[in-house]
């Protein structure tokens, strides 16, 4: 570990508590449907959108009429990428002449964009079309991240509320979200990725010949467009095979110091958007906070780990940390950094090989997506998630004093603790249920790529990944059969929606409740003492959930290695 | 709920026409017009000839020549297209090794790459990102240590005086951006052009 790799990491930090609060101001104002600096374009717009699909403005909807816009959105957003999945050999856009993807790929990629996990069992470059890119995965890149972000707008407006039956106007946010929020920042940052030297064309892949006289065939297509919303909206679903390693979708330190932020900053200002609309900033910095300490504690274990390096190349005399499966260009801080980041929020851009860290630089990425990625989280997902624990959090604090818990001013009943329950243990039925079912099925075990508990780790990280909609990877597992294809798809689905409806149905219960005034028993959210209830909750209830299962892979396979154990 | 079914498909056409056509194709054409190299893949032309991309790495035997890092990319084996060969520095399917920390085939073929380079230059250490892997397969740098570490080597094979290869990767070291992020480094293909053109 070097000064200046902590100075990298603790200017990351800084930079993103300064926007959290002119971006939280931006999105507060976008989502209260006020007037910002790109009215007087967009707003003619809007009012077109709105004209020509019949969707009343003034209009707000019940949380179950909500859930269910979000729903039938989903169904149509499916249907289209199936469809030029499956129709990309006759359709335009194909200069690389890539065949019709097949049935159970096609199936598994639709629902991993659906639900903004973007798990890659498709290798960019070699499987699909600029089309695909474009409409079928730049498209749902945006609105996939766009419904995460009202689905936490609507759940804050629950608290928000009082009495009231409605949440808001799905159809009203999304297109709200997509064009004031994504599409400007979108069309600003890409034209910055393509300056750092990101390809943006439709021409065919490039033939070179090297200076050693061997061919090279050079993948290339509209990727700063893309790489924009992947980043921006935590979707992380690569242009490319290797992701955000690849030089093209990450080429210089600076463009991987701006990809971190713009991971991060919807989420974490999302917090903002929260305490504003609650009416009191400090609840905002509270939860941040308690991001904020579990986020430094993942990065100072995933950093301290990949810079020692392990007992094997130690032993070779190698010094300079675990450099396999790494980019020269980030070294090993910026690639940790990079790794907490993108698995702490539910993005899963890699821009180094998760698969071959040390087994504790490894085991700190499975952890975040194991938690329920709270941390800053999804754009949305992460906030909406968050708050079921600080219902938990709640519920508990109330218990030990025997009084009904409150939060930002409503009451926490059996409703809402049930709910929240119900969300936080689907996530781990999922990726525990099926990783058992996969480690004692043959056809499952043989994709694994690495022997011991590796390989074990491999098919656990794959779940986790998928249920979190993370879709990063210890890619070395084979997942691009029916077996995965399959059982993955369907712990994306369910780790979605499982957590989405709960959310909104908490949403829905709280809007119509009355709140209550602060009195002298009311438990102040807005303190260190808060902050640290919310993290040992969230570390009591994920140990006793995963912990088991993490003994049987990296833990095991930390022991292993000091042992000099090889598989 | 069946007024919200007319939104669900037309509000859904009107965001995929604007996100997925129209905001491609416009950046498309406004990065074409103001950073035209940047957007057809820094590609470098030497007499006509495109010889590489800046970003992308490839793959250097010789010994006249600085080496990059090993690359695990693989291609379809052309004589069963179900299984794959190694395909060192393949631009069209990148990927790493995904080895695992405890693999044998891994630390084997570490210990292998590392004695090699021991016995080519035994008066330096060998430096970690020669010996593996890099995530992409298309690593297009070395650290500085890695490149002067191929001095003596380079300088044999090309009957230059060590002080002369070492001006010139010097040169070539890159900085870390503004003093702070990422790392030092050498881009290989910047640097065996560079060779070439001070060899004439």
């Amino acid at each position: 570990m070097t000064a200046i790799g902590w100075f990298q990491i603790i200017l990351f930090c800084a930079v993103i508590v300064a926007l959290v609060k002119p971006l939280g101001w931006y999105m507060t104002r976008v989502f209260n449907g006020e007037a910002t600096f790109l009215s007087p374009v967009l707003r003619p717009v809007e009012r077109g959108f709105y004209w020509i699909s019949g969707v009343d403005e003034g209009r707000e909807q019940h949380w179950l009429t909500y859930t269910v816009s979000m729903l039938l959105f989903h169904v149509g957003g499916f249907l289209i990428i199936y469809g030029v999945m499956r129709l990309q050999a006759v359709l335009p856009f194909n200069p690389a002449e890539q065949a019709a993807v097949a049935q159970d790929l096609s199936f598994n990629t639709a629902v991993s964009f659906l639900t903004n996990t973007n798990w890659q069992n498709y290798g960019g470059e070699s499987t699909l079309s600029y089309l695909v890119q474009m409409v079928g995965l730049t498209h749902q890149n945006f609105l996939s991240a766009a419904t995460g972000i009202v689905l936490a707008v609507a759940l804050i407006r629950g608290f928000a509320r009082a009495s009231m039956r409605t949440i808001g106007n799905f159809w009203v946010d999304v297109t709200r979200c997509t064009l004031y929020i994504l599409l400007p920042i979108c069309i600003v940052y890409s034209l910055f990725l393509v300056s750092q030297g990101m390809p943006q064309t439709l021409g065919p892949y490039v033939d070179a010949t090297t200076l050693e006289g061997a061919k090279q065939t050079i993948a290339v297509g509209p990727v700063a467009s893309q790489v924009a919303i992947k980043m921006l909206g935590t979707n992380g679903g690569g242009f490319f095979n290797a992701n955000a390693a690849h030089p093209f979708e990450n080429p210089t330190a600076l463009s991987n110091f701006v990809q971190m932020l713009s991971i991060f900053v919807i989420g974490a200002a999302l917090t903002n958007v929260f305490g504003r609309m609650v009416g009191n900033q400090r609840q905002g910095w509270a939860i941040l906070a308690v991001m904020g300490v579990l986020f430094i504690a993942g990065v100072s274990i995933c950093y301290w780990s990949e810079a020692n390096g392990t007992t094997a190349l130690q032993a070779l005399g190698l010094t300079g940390g675990n450099m396999e499966g790494k980019e020269v260009r980030f070294g090993i801080v910026a690639s940790s950094l990079f790794a907490v980041i993108t698995t702490a929020a539910s993005c899963g851009a890699v821009n180094a090989m998760h698969d071959s860290f040390t087994a504790l630089g490894g085991m700190i990425p499975l952890i975040n997506m194991q938690l329920g990625e709270i941390i800053v989280g999804g754009v949305g997902a992460g906030l909406y998630g968050m708050l079921l624990f600080v219902v938990l959090a709640i519920f508990v604090a109330g218990l030990m004093v025997g009084r009904t818990p409150e939060y930002v001013g409503k009451k926490i009943e059996a409703r809402e603790v049930k709910m929240a329950m119900l969300a936080i243990l689907v996530l781990p039925l999922m990726y525990l249920g099926w990783t058992a079912v996969a480690v004692v099925f043959p056809p499952a075990v043989a994709s694994m790529a690495n022997a011991g508990p590796h390989g074990f780790t491999e098919v656990l990280y794959a779940y986790t990944s998928s249920t979190g909609n993370n879709g990063s990877a210890f890619a070395g597992l084979t997942g691009n059969t029916f077996f995965y294809n399959l059982t993955l798809a369907s712990a994306m689905f369910v780790g979605r929606f499982f957590m989405i409806i709960p959310a909104m149905a908490i949403a829905g219960s709280l809007a119509q409740k009355k709140s209550v005034p602060p009195s002298a028993g009311t438990f102040p959210t807005t303190g260190g003492l808060f902050v640290g209830l919310v993290v040992g909750v969230i570390l009591i209830i994920g140990g006793l959930t995963f912990f088991p299962a993490l003994a049987l892979g990296p833990i095991v396979e930390h022991l292993a290695m000091n042992a000099n154990t090889l598989f | 709920m069946l007024r919200e079914i007319r939104p669900a498909i037309v509000l859904l056409l009107l965001l995929t026409a604007v996100t997925g056509l129209a905001y491609p194709l416009a950046i498309t054409a406004i990065a074409g017009a103001i950073f035209p190299s940047q957007a057809q893949g820094s590609l470098i032309e030497k007499d006509g000839k495109v010889i590489g991309s800046a970003l992308i790495g490839q793959e250097f035997k010789e010994d006249k020549y600085f080496h990059g890092r090993l690359s695990a990319t693989v291609a379809p084996d052309p004589n069963d297209s179900s299984k794959t060969v190694p395909a060192p520095y393949n631009a069209a399917n990148s990927g790493g090794s995904n080895l695992g920390p405890t693999s044998k085939a891994l630390n084997d073929r570490i210990k292998e790459d590392v004695e090699k380079l021991k016995a080519e230059n035994p008066s330096q250490p060998v430096p970690i990102d020669l010996v593996t892997t890099s995530g992409s397969g298309l690593d297009p740098d070395i650290s500085p240590d890695a490149a002067l570490f191929q001095v003596p080597r380079v300088a044999k094979a090309r009957n230059l005086r060590e002080a002369q290869v070492r001006e010139i990767v010097e040169a070539n070291t890159k900085g870390r951006f503004v003093g702070v992020l990422g790392e030092p480094r050498v881009n290989v293909l910047a640097l065996n052009l560079a060779l070439d053109a001070a060899a004439k």
